[in-house]
């Protein structure tokens, strides 16, 4: 949650709804409390913007990103001055060699980690800004996310693991059901609503996070490695799953991955390495380039 | 291939309810108490592992105090077939004052303070053992569910809803292992006591109200000790950052 200054002593207070006076020195809180208020709704309103009234070219920027893990005495830099710019119902994959820095470039972008420096943007509001509330509701409704190891939910059914983020939303029992179900269905997982991740295969796994990070109509689906942990087959069918609800409902992809697969649906694939932005290609390049070679 | 007219209707954006209404991020109790209890029934076989440490530590409390009620209930019976005896040889010999007062005072002051303090040491000892195994218990619960909780954040959950999760399910943990725990070392006690005396007259000489009420205290204690013990590593797990929680491998 934010924290407020008391005007009268300074001491820093946790904004819970329940404190109005400063336990320091008493000092009336409301009027501060409000204000804060008032700004969190000011972003909110940003956020919560209704998407076919969003012009903003760009869903997600990023300007001078950079992350560096310390573990005791060593830095290790992870991230290097990224700056990348994602138009609305953009599918962008993010290439680049094993430890060059995509999944932390996927918690960046998502949320999901601090950077060190530089800035985030999702739909032109600073994501540094956000309280943990915000940050929440971001990752509720604005994000969907799709990671390597699916990490569904183990003790929950399909249906359940689908509907949990609609509960976060605060969607009533019977809609959520029923679009749960469709949501599956979508997905060719229409008979196997009641199954445990346990008893599905890594591509029905992965269907069911696919149709998870679609439950609250999220502008955005990231995804990390998607089709890591699955043969090539399976790989496929995510990949094109993904292709075409990027393409029926102008969700933007963002997806991290080293399978070269990924490469005939992409719109743009920004290559990293060490950190860094090594260069970005456009599909239309990538497919005059082969239609130059003669291929 | 993909039902593409399903999809836009699914995906598109709601008509605004109020901004109100979106902006909220909730977790109604009911669900949480469904999820929570949920997540103990359905992995029972990791559950019983997991409670194994209150079970034991109750268990322990339970018979420190179910063979304390026995004992004073032998020590009731011993008094008072003493008394009888008392009583039948006055009855035949004119009243003689030494003789009652030493029939009811029974074992000595100081032996009763001794038997006391000995008594209090094993409580205490036995809550000790519950603290221990109830804390490693529910740091257990907590620690091998890193990745479900940072799953639960990406998904939108806020940090107080992981903590309920967890509290909830800490309490129905500890009733679970505290009412095995409880009955556990009763009846171990009960059949000690049983084999020594040779009868199973112990259980109709001692108090059983008294026993109820410590029995209730048992669980209680159980559920309480569960509780106190499950914040501290659930306050700690919310509050990882998702990225942190997602990496951890357990
Ligand atoms: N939690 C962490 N603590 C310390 N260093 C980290 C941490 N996470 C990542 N790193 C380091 O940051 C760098 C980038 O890691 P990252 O996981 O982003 O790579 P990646 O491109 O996703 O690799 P892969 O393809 O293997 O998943 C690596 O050098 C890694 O060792
Ligand atoms: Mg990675």
């Amino acid at each position: 949650m934010a924290k407020i200054e008391c005007p009268e002593c300074g001491e820093q207070i946790e904004m819970t709804g329940i404190v109005t006076v400063c336990p320091k020195c008493g000092a009336d809180l409301r009027e501060v409390m409000q204000a804060v208020e008032h700004e969190r709704d000011e972003r909110m309103k940003t956020i919560a913007r209704d998407d076919s009234v969003t012009t903003h070219e760009f869903i997600v920027r990023t300007r001078d990103l950079k992350k560096i893990y310390v573990m005791g005495e060593i830095e290790v830099p992870a991230l290097r001055d990224i700056d990348l710019d994602v138009r609305r119902g953009e599918y962008l994959s993010i290439m680049g060699p094993s430890g060059s820095g995509k999944s932390t470039l996927f918690n960046m972008i998502g949320g999901l980690d601090k950077p060190t420096a530089g800035r985030c943007f999702i739909e032109e509001v600073d994501m540094a800004q956000l309280d943990a509330f915000e940050l929440a509701w971001l990752r509720c409704r604005k994000i969907g996310y799709i990671f390597q190891t699916f990490n569904l939910i183990p003790v929950m059914t399909a249906l359940e693991n689908v509907t949990l983020p609609m509960i976060f939303a605060g969607m009533g029992t019977d809609e959520m059901m029923d679009r749960g179900r469709e949501l599956l269905t979508l997905v060719g997982l229409g008979d196997r609503l009641d199954h445990k991740p346990y008893e599905l295969s890594g591509g029905q796994q992965q269907r069911v996070a696919v149709a998870r990070a679609l439950a609250n109509s999220p502008a955005i689906v990231l995804a990390d490695e998607p089709t890591g942990n699955l043969d090539l087959h399976t790989g496929k069918e995510i990949i094109d799953l993904l292709k075409e609800l990027n393409q029926a409902s102008g969700v933007t992809v963002i997806s991290a991955t080293h399978d070269l697969k990924m490469i005939d649906v992409s719109d743009r694939i920004v290559h990293i390495r060490d950190g860094k932005i090594e260069r970005i290609e456009h599909r239309h390049e990538i497919e005059l380039e082969v239609g130059g070679m003669g291929r | 291939m993909l039902d593409v007219d399903g999809l836009a209707r699914l995906t598109e954006q709601k008509d605004k309810e109020s901004i109100k209404i979106q902006r909220q991020i909730t977790l109604p109790w009911s669900e949480a108490v469904r999820i929570s209890v949920r997540n103990v029934t359905i992995r029972l076989g990791r559950t019983m592992i997991t409670a194994s440490g209150i079970v034991l530590g109750i268990a322990f409390l339970s018979s420190v105090w179910t063979s304390g009620v026995i004992q004073d209930g032998l020590q009731q019976a011993q008094l008072q077939q003493e008394r009888e005896l008392v009583a039948a040889t006055a009855s035949d010999q004119a009243e003689s004052d030494s003789a009652e007062s030493e029939a009811t005072a029974g074992p000595s002051e100081t032996e009763k303070q001794a038997q006391g303090s000995k008594r209090i040491w094993l409580v205490v000892m036995s809550l000790l053992v519950c603290g221990v195994g109830i804390t490693n218990a529910m740091l257990m619960s907590v620690t091998e569910r890193f990745r479900e909780i940072g799953t639960m954040k990406c998904l939108g959950a806020l940090d107080n809803f992981i903590v309920r999760l967890f509290l909830i399910e800490a309490i129905a943990l500890g009733i679970l292992g505290s009412v095995l725990g409880t009955i556990l070392g009763h009846l171990a006690m009960l059949g000690i006591f049983a084999i020594r005396e040779r009868s199973l007259s112990v259980a109709a000489k001692m108090d059983w109200s008294q026993m109820l009420t410590y029995l209730l205290l048992c669980v209680l204690i159980g559920a309480v000790l569960s509780l106190v013990s499950a914040i501290a590593p659930a306050v700690r797990a919310a509050r990882m950052r998702p990225a942190a929680a997602l990496q951890s491998e357990i």
